[in-house]
């Protein structure tokens, strides 16, 4: 239901995210999906990878300052609407979402959201029967 | 082998009395001395004082001070009291700020200031199966030759690395079985960055027992990160090149203040402002009489470092008087608003936070004709949390304004935007408007 997801410290600086890229193409890693927002001063690259234990640890090894988190994984139909239906769910049980993200793998569209009510999304998603991944099933390329 | 725990052990355990009886004779010496020196004929005619003045160790208030400006002003020689013939070493500043400051020693001056670095070294428990590594810059700067002749006169196997190549140096620790560095504090960390991105571990992977540490004004939570990064006690060196270079006051193994050595040096700490002499435990003015100089005795040097009487006694059996670690130069303080800053003050607060790292920049500009201070400092630990690093910066900047009493702006780097250095740190620049 939760997925591994690097959480990587960007200044607002040119040459700071190819950095990044960089050592994490060095290591061989993956990325299947990343998120970054436009700040003034420095912002949180986001990404979901293959591997995403040694490539924290290969990317702390380089001094960069990265975090590992749990996020929320939903696995959705390809379909206009299924966000939607999703996301109310989780609204609907006063679940609040700090960010969130989707994108496409193996014909399904992922919904990562993070939360501070983690038992209580657990719960919920288990209750609305919302399908979900696991870590393992990012493997390959997501083709279908 | 069985050793004893001193290098000069009747002078080291001296007692008070035995320690102010020599110095009063060598200071009766050292002035004397000075007379061989136009210089000092000229101060003491002007004061109307003679060498025969000093008849108590408290005498020594009578003395002139000096200072780097009659260093300057006697350039290249004016301040030897021997034939140049008799010299056999020159040390310089680099005269940043106008003509450089000449430093001679006689072969004595050179055999005693190794001796100071060998009593050092030995105290913090090295002896001749060590192996001495010395990660300091060579050359002009007293550092390296210092620390080479000290560790030698030990008997110490000394390897002459100097600063610089991490990867080499990190290689002969390990090839070489190093169990000493000699390095300015923020190259350790440096080293211990290079060491993390190669998979060594200091504990692990080196025989590292003891750092040697200093040139470089640093604060106790700088060495406390450094020990906990290394694993091992890092000791805090005093030097000056006026005085010889480093070996002048050193921590024993209670790291409790600096040794500084009586037999070769009376200590004043005096109010800077009215020159008095400040009471213990109150912070102050270093100032320095040498007691075994030959080529250039200094009387009353004033350091420009300011520091406070810490004791006169030691659990390590030396009463060599102690002295507290430096709170900066006071050419390093920074005016700004009119308020009084050492960048040390902002290095003690940054280094209590566990999520940031080991280097920072101080920058002062002016902005819309204000003057403002930004603080940059590496983040060392990442977050998922956008609003805690904002509040992070906020708490920094918090603690910083009850420390310094104006609010710097805070700004969070990634390790490598800033400067780093393999010599001796640069804290601050000064970008700043100067209005005349």
């Amino acid at each position: 239901m939760t997925i591994n997801q690097l959480s990587i410290f960007i200044e607002n600086r040119s040459g700071t995210l190819v950095k990044v890229l960089d050592i994490l193409k060095q290591s061989g890693i993956q990325i299947i999906a990343s998120t970054i927002a436009d700040t003034a001063e420095y912002g949180i690259y986001r990404l979901i990878c293959s591997e995403p234990t040694r490539a924290y640890q290969e990317l702390k090894n380089a001094g960069v300052a990265v975090a590992l988190s749990d996020v929320f994984a939903l696995k959705l139909d390809n379909e206009p609407g299924k966000a939607a239906d999703a996301v109310r769910i989780i609204s609907d049980a006063d679940i609040s979402i700090t960010y969130m993200y989707t994108f496409l793998w193996g014909g399904k569209g992922i919904l990562i959201f993070r939360t501070d009510q983690t038992e209580k999304a657990r719960e919920v998603i288990l209750r609305n029967e919302l399908s979900f991944i696991a870590e393992k099933d990012l493997v390959g390329r997501g083709e279908s | 082998m069985s050793y004893s725990p001193y290098f000069n052990p009747e002078l080291e355990t001296m007692t008070r009395q035995q320690i102010e009886a020599l110095q009063l004779e060598r200071l009766q010496k050292t002035v004397r001395h000075c007379m061989n020196n136009e210089f000092y004929q000229k101060k003491f005619k002007e004061m109307g004082i003679t060498p025969d003045d000093i008849k108590s160790l408290a005498d020594v208030r009578k003395l002139p001070f000096t200072t780097k400006a009659d260093l300057r002003e006697t350039y290249p020689f004016g301040m030897s009291c021997v034939p140049l013939r008799e010299c056999v070493r020159l040390h310089s500043s680099s005269g940043t700020t106008g003509n450089p400051t000449v430093i001679l020693h006689t072969q004595k001056d050179l055999d005693e200031w190794a001796n100071q670095v060998a009593r050092n070294l030995w105290m913090v428990g090295l002896r001749p199966e060590d192996v001495f590594q010395n990660s300091s810059g060579y050359g002009m700067f007293t550092g390296g030759l210092g620390f080479q002749y000290g560790a030698e006169r030990l008997g110490m196997l000394t390897v002459p690395a100097a600063a610089g190549n991490s990867l080499r140096q990190i290689k002969f620790i390990k090839d070489f079985g190093t169990t000493c560095i000699h390095a300015v504090p923020s190259y350790v960390t440096r080293l211990y960055e290079v060491m993390q991105e190669q998979g060594v571990d200091p504990r692990r992977d080196t025989k590292l027992k003891v750092l040697a540490i200093g040139a470089e004004p640093h604060s106790e939570e700088q060495r406390q990160r450094i020990q906990n990064m290394m694993g091992v006690k890092a000791y805090n060196s005093f030097g000056m090149s006026e005085m010889c270079g480093p070996g002048v006051g050193f921590e024993c193994p209670e790291q409790n203040g600096l040794h500084f050595w009586e037999d070769y040096y009376i200590v004043e700490i005096v109010d800077p402002e009215t020159l008095e002499p400040m009471p213990d435990g109150e912070i102050g003015e270093l100032v320095l009489t040498t007691l075994c100089r030959e080529a250039m005795p200094l009387l009353r040097y004033r350091t420009r470092d300011l520091t406070r009487v810490l004791g006169r006694s030691c659990p390590c059996g030396r009463n060599h008087i102690r002295l507290d670690r430096m709170r900066g130069r006071s050419d390093d303080m920074m005016v700004l608003r009119g308020v009084n800053i050492f960048p040390i003050q902002i290095e003690k607060i940054l280094m209590q936070f566990p999520q940031l790292g080991n280097n920072y920049l101080i920058t002062l500009t002016t902005d819309d004709n204000n003057d403002n201070m930004t603080v940059e400092v590496e983040l060392a630990e990442g977050t998922d949390d956008y609003k805690s690093l904002q509040e992070l910066e906020k708490e920094i900047r918090r603690r910083l304004k009850d420390e310094i009493l104006l609010t710097p702006i805070v700004r969070l780097v990634s390790r490598g935007t800033l400067p780093v250095s393999e010599g001796k740190a640069v804290r601050v620049v000064d970008k700043r408007k100067v209005y005349q």
